[in-house]
């Protein structure tokens, strides 16, 4: 059965708390999940108060701040700060976000921080994303074709290229993977939604001539058909996407040549 | 550990090029539950207290017969085709998973062919 429980070195445990800092007004609180590769203990939540004075709006602010005036050990990843590069994407009051675009505001208590769910953690909030990309990978995300190569341009009508929209978008944080059930049970056998998302992306777009053997990859119990409508992909996108929409336009296609 | 690369592994055994007449045949099946649950249920509520030869009488005609052997038919492979996606979702083990499917599908074929053979045996005025 799949595992419902966390084994024994993957309990967490309650970590440090770290000292307010002194003589400032408002404090936001953050409890931040810990774990290192190096230390042979079990993950632990540490908790920090941030200087909400001090630092920029966001969450990932009030993470830089911990790193930079309290714990410079404190593991995650980021880059653009602006929610369009994904690197930043971790589990914050219970969702997956972009760091960057979550605002402390928002959050009603204190700032809980995990890494994205089920996956495995490198460090800290850094987790192993190396099967997510290889299953972008499987899905050949680039234009695929037969015909001579035009002189100058594969050519698109506008509402060909309309249809792109909602789906271009996606800047693979894997906010919606990892919110999936399914993609829990089987991330080795189910493609998740970014993954699908992507594949629509391209089975769809009119200037693509391998759309029978993108969907002939992809017809598979496991693969594709894995997706129940759950929509937690749909609810977690920091973008606003519907993979979950995605994957049943799959799967029409899929009915469409075949009944 | 394994020492195949990432895209190796993603790619495994490739794709079954299957599960889209699964897909169809689960809605079809669902459908077919749902109109003839509704004739199913209206025709044991005209049945209530009813003596044996009565039942035995309605059920010796060939459309109601058939009807519910269909019932049957509808129910036992939506209930097949359902149990499967719970298997394969929630049964990790390579063998486990085998042996739960095969014995989904004996489960559900002895559940059809024992209701039929109830209704075959009252139509048959038996």
């Amino acid at each position: 059965m799949v595992q419902f429980t966390l084994p024994k070195n993957s309990t967490i445990t309650e970590g440090t708390v770290w000292p307010k800092p002194e003589g400032t007004g408002d404090l936001q609180e953050f409890r931040v999940y810990r774990w290192s590769p190096d230390d042979g203990r079990n993950p632990r939540i540490d908790t920090f108060y941030v200087d909400t004075g001090d630092c920029g709006p966001m969450v990932l602010d009030g993470l830089l701040w911990i790193k930079n005036k309290v714990d410079p050990t404190l593991t995650l990843r980021r880059s653009c700060r602006e929610g369009i590069c994904g690197s930043c994407a971790m589990n914050i009051d219970g969702l997956n976000t972009l760091a960057c675009t979550r605002g402390m505001d928002d959050i009603k208590g204190p700032v809980k921080v995990y890494p994205l769910p089920h996956m495995k953690v490198v460090k800290d909030l850094v987790p192993d994303l190396t099967q997510f990309y290889a299953q972008h990978a499987l899905i050949e995300p680039w234009l695929k074709t037969a015909s001579p190569e035009p002189q100058k341009e594969w050519r698109q009508s506008r509402g060909d290229r309309e249809k792109l929209d909602g789906l271009y978008e996606c800047i693979l944080c894997a906010c919606c993977s990892t919110s999936c059930p399914s993609y829990w049970w089987n991330e080795k056998r189910y493609l998740g939604p970014a993954a699908l998302l992507q594949a629509y992306r391209w089975l769809i777009d009119s200037r693509d001539e391998e759309t029978g053997e993108r969907l002939d990859v992809l017809e598979d119990p496991f693969r594709l058909y894995r997706c129940h409508t759950i929509l937690n992909c749909a609810q977690a996108c920091p973008k606003g996407l519907n993979p979950a929409k995605a994957i049943a336009e799959i799967k029409k296609m899929m009915l469409e040549r075949r009944v | 550990m394994s020492m195949r690369t990432p895209l190796g592994t993603v790619r495994g055994l490739g794709s079954a090029k299957d599960g889209t007449g699964h897909f169809w045949l689960q809605r079809l099946t669902s459908i077919a539950s749902l109109v003839l649950t509704i004739f199913a249920f209206a025709l044991a509520i005209s049945l209530v207290g009813e003596p044996h030869a009565v039942v035995a009488a309605r059920l010796g005609s060939p459309f109601i017969a058939v009807a519910l052997l269909a019932t049957i038919f509808a129910y036992a492979y939506h209930m097949q085709l359902g149990m499967q996606v719970i298997i394969e979702d929630y049964v990790q083990g390579e063998l486990a998973r085998v042996l739960a499917l095969a014995g989904n599908i004996f489960f559900c074929f002895a559940v059809a062919l024992f209701s039929a053979f109830a209704v075959l045996k009252l139509g048959f005025g038996g």
